[in-house]
């Protein structure tokens, strides 16, 4: 690493932005995450006749199929929306930090 | 309900082998194309670091949707409903938790296999020792699994004898990997994500057709051929929260400690192309995951239950027969060669992970410590090749005839309790040490084998099948008595002595049904949360390691910038 040393890139005030938002993204991304799938989880395990509603009159559709589907479709929406923060906000920073420490 | 038409399964489908023939003379010319690129350590696990985020998004769907997910799921779902589905969610549940955590880090500290990423800032022999011995249990038992399943699968689809179908399959899994390395590994996945995406697409567009492309109306069809089953909710495959619990765990994060899949993150030139491939990746998977699921609704209302296990008591024909109720044979015959390439990809992405868990961990890591050069790595990840294929085909030869549906579980079991926690640990808490990831990969490893051995799973349906059979004819003979006894006298009085006296023998035999030593079938939140608590526990009593808030300072730079990755 030219330039700067381990402690001083540490310090860097840039460093420690992207540092500590990416720490808080990852890990409230996985809670959310965690939360759709263990709710999801105990809904079956605990709730099985909530799952069992017809989504209305006359409707052959339970409850369960949208909720297992939306659990499936939101796990990808999620993978997006970090994506697009670290392709651009989160590399910007890289970005940054690293044209300083010159490297 | 529909009932038993014939069906041309179990026999040599001629459509069948001329698909499989082109895929197979396909994927061996890029074999033939990428040895000539096989040569360095780079090249032979990693593809020279030269796939791209959406090559690489295909490549690790093809490597995870394997036949157990495609037939099995729509297997599941065609005879027990929405229980399939939620193994279906179980199964694309972990790969989020692969991005926000796993993903960058993994790339950016790693140079080839997942346990570079843990020895980073420990002691590296104990650790690689460890990890490879995680990674190899792992892949062992999915590769057992799969191997099995491939044997089996085409004894049913076109009536060829298991053994061939090993043979078969070993030779080219073996091919594949030996002179193509990770860049043919990679295209024959690529090429059978295609595919699989392909035909499982154009078959729910046949299914839905036939239901005015609506799937209230194909519900609708399944609940009334069925309505004494609740086939659109939750059933009897989930009664113990605690089991349910359990597998869920296992599936979410056994998904983010599967060798062959971690190991595709070192394919990519960087960070960024990381994290687009498992965009990418999850989107595919989450995509056949609703395909399979309504296939498996298809297969129940235009093929029907009772044809389904009639073939195959699990199920497994499922997606199959419904492919040739909608598109006859030669639909079937691609559909069949589609299952073998599936097959195929995955044993081939398994046998590179165990090969390189041997050549880069256990040979040149833990008995060269360190000290190697390329010619001879490759040497030896290419020996490992031939000999991890070579014991795969002995030990599926061993295993003919048995039910290792259960292996999979097993796999993705020893995945969250061996690698997942000791990886994740390495990533987020400075204060472990080397004792502790050892031990927690050693303890996460043992305790799921373990507890799968003593569950109802092995323990009852394999050790002791001839006593629970026994048991059950037992009972079934009871019944029959008590049956014939009842019709044939008419005083209550008899009858009630009849029905006390079945009562009683019923009780009896059910307490000679072996038991199992665990009542659970899934290890998982046992196995998962000892090996972190064992992690946790041997790195808050023991020593810290030497160094280790400037290690983990290093590390930290080199996790969030990507400065010194390779």
């Amino acid at each position: 690493m030219s330039g700067k040393t381990t402690r001083e890139i540490l310090e860097d005030p840039d460093f420690r932005k992207l540092y500590r938002q990416r720490r808080t993204i990852a890990w409230s991304l996985t809670a959310l995450q965690l939360a759709l799938f263990f709710g999801f989880v105990a809904l079956v395990s605990f709730d099985k006749p909530f799952l069992a509603q017809r989504l209305g009159p006359g409707s052959t559709t339970t409850i369960g199929i949208p909720i297992a589907v939306g659990v499936i479709f939101l796990s990808w929406v999620l993978t997006g929306i970090y994506v697009r923060w670290a392709n651009t906000t989160y590399d910007g920073l890289v970005g940054k930090v690293k044209d300083k420490i010159g490297n | 309900m529909p009932q038993a038409a014939q069906t041309a399964l179990g026999t040599l489908n001629p459509i069948a082998v001329l698909f499989f023939v082109l895929f197979v003379i396909s994927t061996l010319g890029i074999t033939y194309w990428a040895a000539k690129r096989t040569r360095t350590t780079r090249e032979f696990y990693a593809a020279g670091r030269s796939i791209t985020g959406f090559q690489n998004g295909l490549a690790l769907a093809g490597d995870y949707m394997s036949a157990a997910s495609f037939l099995g799921i729509a297997g599941i779902v065609s005879t027990k409903g929405y229980d399939g589905l939620i193994y279906s969610v179980g199964w694309i549940v972990g790969w989020p938790i692969i991005m926000f955590l796993i993903a960058e880090p993994l790339r950016n500290l790693g140079t080839y296999t997942f346990s570079d990423v843990v020895a980073y800032r420990l002691v590296a022999r104990p650790i690689r020792a460890a990890a490879a011995f995680g990674s190899l249990v792992t892949v062992l038992f999915y590769l057992i699994a799969q191997m099995v399943g491939a044997g089996t699968l085409f004894r049913l689809m076109f009536g060829l004898p298991f053994e061939g179908a090993l043979v078969l399959v070993g030779a080219l899994m073996i091919a594949y990997v030996l002179f193509g390395g990770m860049i043919a590994t990679t295209w024959v996945q690529i090429i059978k994500a295609v595919l699989l995406l392909g035909g499982a697409t154009l078959l729910v567009i046949l299914v839905l057709s036939k239901f005015g492309f609506s799937y209230g109306a194909l519900f609708g069809a399944c609940q009334e051929l069925y309505p004494e089953q609740n086939v659109l909710a939750p059933g009897a495959m989930y009664t113990d929260p605690l089991d349910t619990f359990s597998l869920a765990l296992a599936l979410m994060f056994g998904t983010a400690g599967l060798p062959h899949i971690l190991m595709r993150f070192y394919t990519v030139p960087d960070a960024k192309e990381a994290r687009k491939s498992v965009f990418y990746a999850t989107g595919f998977i989450g995509y056949f995951y609703i395909l399979t699921v309504t296939i498996g609704f298809g297969a129940m209302a235009i093929v029907g239950m009772n044809k389904i296990t009639g073939v195959d008591a699990g199920g497994n024909m499922a997606a199959p027969l419904l492919a040739e109720a909608l598109g006859g044979s030669v639909f079937l015959g691609f559909l069949s060669a589609v299952a073998f390439a599936t097959i195929l990809a995955v044993v081939a992405g398994l046998t590179l992970a165990g090969a390189s868990a041997i050549s880069h961990d256990l040979y040149v890591g833990v008995i060269r410590r360190g000290e190697s050069n390329e010619r001879e790595e490759v040497r030896v990840a290419k020996a490992a090749t031939v000999g991890l294929g070579v014991a795969a085909m002995l030990l599926a030869l061993a295993f003919k005839g048995q039910n290792v549906a259960f292996m999979v579980g097993l796999a993705f079991a020893v995945a969250a309790s061996a690698n997942f926690p000791a990886l994740l640990l390495s990533i987020t808490w400075k204060n472990l040490t080397t004792k502790g990831a050892t031990y927690s990969i050693y303890t996460g490893a043992f305790l799921a084998v373990a507890l799968i051995v003593m569950s109802p799973t092995v323990w009852v349906d394999i050790f002791h099948k001839t006593g629970k059979a026994a048991v059950l004819a037992d009972i079934e003979k009871i019944d029959t008595e008590l049956a014939g006894k009842l019709s044939g006298t008419s005083d209550p009085n008899a009858l009630a002595d009849a029905q006390a006296a079945a009562d009683a023998a019923r009780t009896a035999a059910n307490a000679r049904m072996p038991r199992a030593i665990i009542p659970y079938k899934n290890p998982g939140i046992f196995s998962m949360g000892a090996a972190f608590l064992v992690a946790i526990l041997f790195s808050v009593i023991g020593r810290p390691e030497p160094n280790r808030d400037k290690r983990f300072e290093d590390e930290k730079i080199r996790t969030y910038l990507g400065i010194g990755a390779e």
